[in-house]
C-alpha cells in the first residue's frame, strides 16, 4: 500500500525524523493559512499523488510570500499531473503540502527495503540524493553505500556510521544522523514497511538534518496488524475498478486491451495475459481469482470484468489445485445469471473436480464456448474479439 | 531416487481440521502420501478421518515418527507454525499459506538459517514425487513419473506445465512449486543443486516470473554449474511495471524483475525459454528429446 507524502512525513515526525514545518491543504486559501501559520517564507508548495517526479510536470513549486502559495496552490490544486510515473492520462491533485523552503547544503539519499536473497532488510544511503536510486545504481552504483541488518540484532551504531562516513557527513552530524537512521529503521521495522525511503535527505545551510521527501509503502500482507495504518489508504488513488476488487479480496489489475480475464494464480494468470497478447489480441486486466476463491468470489470477479465497457469477450481459464473447478463452475453460473452477459465466453477448465465442473457448466443451460487447451482459448477468444 | 519426498515420507498436516487442511490432507493421502498425523492445538486425541491429531508438533512427530509437515494454518500464525515444524524436529516443512507478512518471514528465515530444516515456500503448491508421495494441493491425477524436474515460483502454472508433459508421455521426477512470496525458504538455486545430483532427474524445467532477480541468479548458476538441460519460462512479458500482480513477489520496481531481463539472462546461460506457456511441453520435447 502507498500513502502520501504528507501522510508518511507524519509518520517519520511521530518516530523523531526531523522534517520540515509544513501543512496540507486542499484549496488555495487553505494552503495560505498554511503558509502564515508559520514563521516565514519562502515557501514550497507541493502536488500531494501516489508519483514520483512531481517536479517534472509541474506539481512542485516556490513561493515567497503566503499570497503567492495561494496563487501557486490555485495553479496545482485540481490539476492533472502528468509525471514519468503516471502516465499519460495523469492524476488528479486534490491536495498541496505547504512546506518551509529550505537553504541546501547537501542532499542525500536514505532508503531501506527487504532484501529477497538475503532474507533481511537493507539500509542503503547515497551521497548522490535527489537523483531516482535505480539511476544511480546503474550508473555510479560505487555512490551507494549498503548495511544489511542481521534482524535478531536490529540496527547497531557502527552499521549507522559505516552509512555516514561514507556519504561523507560532517563528523559533527554522525551523531543527529546516527539518531535519525535508527529511529527510520524503527519505524520501517515497526509498520511493517515494503519500502522507506527518504529522498533527498537535507543538510540545511544550517547544519540540520530534515527529511525533504518521504515515499513509505506497507506490506500489503500485515495490515492486518495494522488497522490505524490502513486508514491511510486514498482510494482515488486507485482505478474504480481495482478497488472494488480489493474490496473482494480479489487481485485484478486494469490494463488496456478488450479482452476480460479470469484465471486462478497469479503465474498462470500473467502466462495467460502474454498468451493472449501472443494470440493478436490485447488483455484488458489481470485478475487472479486466488488458491480458496469461494464461488460468490469467482462471481464478485466476473462482474469487475464486465463492468469495464472495454471488454469484448471473457476468457476464464482454470486449472484446479486449491479451487475446485465444481466451485469455478458454480461461481461462474452464479455470475451469469446475475449479471447481463453479453459478451462470449470462452472457457478452459482443468484440475481437480474437473468433470464436476464441467458437468455443472453443461447441466447450467447457459451458452458456453469451452476450450480444448489454453491456445485453442487464446486463439478462440481472440478471433470472437477481433 | 527423486528429491526431498519419497516413499520415506511421513507427513504431518499443520491445520488438518480447517477446511482446505482436511481437504488437501485427504487427497495426499488417496494419492499414496503417508499421512499419519495432524495437529490443530486445542484438538489434540481427536481424529480426522483415520488420522490422529495432535495438540503440538512435537507430540505428533514423538508418536508417529513424521518427518515432514505441511501447512495450512492462517497467515497471521504461519511463521508461529514454520517454527513449530523445525523446533518439533521436522526437516522438510511445506508452507502452502499465502499472505505472511514480509517481517515475519525474515524472522523464519533468521532462524533457519544454517540448520539442515529445508522450507518449500511459503505461498507454494508444495511438492510432489509422481508415484511415490504428493505433499501439497496440486491435483495428483495429472503427474506421471519420469525424469524432468520441475521448479516453479507460480502454482497453478506448474499444473499446467505438467499437464502439458504428461501429456506428452514425458514423466517427472520431482515437482517442486517453491512460492510466489519475496522471502521463501527454497530458492531456484538449492533446487537446482538437489536436481543436478538427482540420478532420476535428466533435465530440469524452470518457471519463472516477473519481480526480484532470483531467475537472473538462477542463470549464472545453471551456466557455472549445471550440467543437463534446463527449459525455462518466464511469466508476465505483458505485465506492467509498478504493478503487484497477484503474487507479492510479482512486480516490476525501479527497471529491476523485468521478463525480458531474464529471459535474456537465461539465453545467456545456454536456457531455452519457451515463448508461450502453451509452448512449454513442446519445447522440453524439443530440447531434451524425450
Amino acid at each position: 500500500m502507498k500513502i502520501h507524502e504528507y501522510q508518511g512525513k507524519e509518520l517519520l515526525a511521530k518516530f523523531h525524523v526531523p522534517v520540515p514545518a509544513g501543512g496540507v491543504a486542499e484549496s488555495p486559501t487553505e494552503a495560505r493559512m498554511v503558509a502564515e501559520s508559520m514563521e516565514s517564507g519562502p515557501f514550497v508548495v507541493k502536488a500531494q499523488i501516489h508519483a514520483g517526479g512531481r517536479g517534472k510536470g509541474g506539481g512542485i513549486k516556490t513561493a515567497s510570500t503566503p499570497e503567492e502559495v495561494e496563487q501557486v496552490a490555485s495553479e496545482i490544486i485540481e490539476m492533472t499531473l502528468v509525471t514519468p510515473q503516471t502516465g499519460p492520462e495523469g492524476r488528479f491533485v486534490k491536495m498541496v503540502l505547504v512546506e518551509q523552503a529550505q537553504d541546501i547544503a547537501q542532499e542525500l539519499y536514505l532508503g531501506i527495503v527487504v532484501d529477497r536473497s538475503l532474507a533481511a532488510p537493507v539500509i542503503m544511503m547515497s551521497a548522490a540524493g535527489g537523483m531516482e536510486i535505480e539511476e544511480v545504481a546503474a550508473r555510479t552504483p560505487e555512490l551507494i553505500i549498503k548495511e544489511t541488518v542481521d534482524p535478531a540484532v536490529g540496527l547497531m551504531p557502527y552499521q549507522a556510521r559505516n552509512l555516514i562516513f561514507g556519504v561523507g557527513l560532517a563528523p559533527d552530524l554522525v551523531r543527529p544522523a546516527t539518531a535519525l537512521i535508527t529511529n527510520f529503521y524503527r519505524m520501517f521495522m515497526a509498520l511493517d514497511c515494503s519500502l522507506a525511503e527518504i529522498n533527498p535527505l537535507v543538510v540545511t545551510k544550517g547544519g540540520e538534518l530534515l527529511a525533504l521527501d518521504a515515499k513509505i509503502n506497507f506490506d500489503d500482507n500485515a495490515l492486518f496488524r495494522h488497522h490505524d495504518l490502513a486508514a491511510l489508504d486514498d482510494v482515488d488513488e486507485m482505478d474504480p475498478l481495482e478497488h472494488e476488487a480489493k474490496k473482494h479480496h480479489l487481485n485484478y489489475i486494469r490494463l488496456s486491451g478488450n479482452v476480460g480475464a479470469m484465471v486462478n494464480g497469479a503465474g498462470l494468470a500473467m502466462a495467460t495475459m502474454d498468451l493472449i497478447k501472443a494470440a493478436g489480441a490485447e488483455p484488458a486486466n489481470f485478475l487472479d481469482v486466488g488458491g480458496g476463491a469461494s464461488a460468490e468470489m469467482v462471481a464478485n470477479g466476473f462482474r469487475i470484468i464486465l463492468s469495464d465497457p472495454r471488454v469484448k469477450g471473457v476468457l476464464i481459464n482454470i486449472f484446479g489445485g486449491i479451487l475446485r473447478c465444481d466451485r469455478l463452475a458454480e461461481g461462474v453460473i452464479q455470475a451469469v445469471k446475475e449479471v447481463d452477459v453479453k459478451v462470449p465466453i470462452i472457457i478452459r477448465l482443468e484440475g481437480t473436480n474437473v468433470e464436476e465442473g464441467r458437468r455443472l457448466l453443461n447441466d447450467s443451460g447457459l451458452t458456453f464456448t469451452v476450450a480444448a487447451d489454453m491456445q485453442d482459448a487464446a486463439r478462440k477468444v481472440a478471433a470472437l474479439v477481433q | 531416487m527423486s528429491v526431498l519426498v519419497d516413499h520415506n515420507t511421513l507427513v504431518v498436516v499443520q491445520g488438518i481440521t480447517g477446511k482446505e487442511g482436511s481437504f488437501h490432507a485427504r487427497a495426499c493421502r488417496d494419492y499414496g502420501t503417508k499421512v499419519v498425523a495432524g495437529v490443530t492445538p486445542g484438538k489434540g486425541g481427536q481424529k480426522m478421518d483415520d488420522i490422529p491429531v495432535f495438540n503440538t508438533v512435537a507430540q505428533a512427530v514423538k508418536e508417529t515418527g513424521a518427518n515432514t509437515s505441511l501447512i495450512f494454518v492462517p497467515p497471521a500464525f504461519a511463521a508461529d507454525a514454520i517454527l513449530e515444524a523445525a523446533a518439533g524436529g521436522i526437516k522438510v516443512i511445506v508452507c502452502i499459506t499465502e499472505g505472511i507478512p514480509t517481517l515475519e518471514m525474515v524472522k523464519v528465515m533468521e532462524v533457519l538459517k544454517g540448520t539442515d530444516i529445508r522450507l518449500i515456500g511459503p505461498n507454494c503448491p508444495g511438492i510432489i514425487s509422481p508415484g511415490q508421495a504428493k505433499v501439497g494441493i496440486m491435483p495428483g491425477h495429472i503427474h506421471k513419473e519420469g525424469p524432468v524436474g520441475l521448479v516453479s515460483r507460480s502454482g497453478t502454472l506448474t499444473y499446467e506445465a505438467v499437464h502439458q508433459l504428461t501429456l506428452l508421455g514425458i514423466g517427472q521426477s520431482t515437482c517442486v512449486g517453491i512460492g510466489g512470496d519475496p522471502i521463501i525458504g527454497t530458492n531456484f538455486i538449492d533446487m537446482l543443486k538437489l536436481f543436478e545430483a538427482d540420478p532420476q532427474t535428466q533435465g530440469v524445467v524452470l518457471i519463472g516470473e516477473i519481480g526480484g532477480t532470483a531467475e537472473e541468479e538462477a542463470a549464472a548458476f545453471i551456466k557455472a554449474q549445471v550440467s543437463k538441460p534446463v527449459v525455462a519460462f518466464i511469466a508476465g512479458q505483458t505485465a506492467p511495471p509498478g504493478k503487484r500482480m497477484g503474487h507479492a513477489g510479482a512486480i516490476i520496481s525501479g527497471g529491476s524483475g523485468k521478463a525480458e531481463d531474464k529471459i535474456a539472462a537465461l539465453n545467456a546461460a545456454g536456457v531455452t525459454v519457451a515463448k508461450t506457456i502453451a509452448d512449454l511441453g513442446q519445447t522440453v520435447k524439443q530440447v531434451m528429446g524425450f
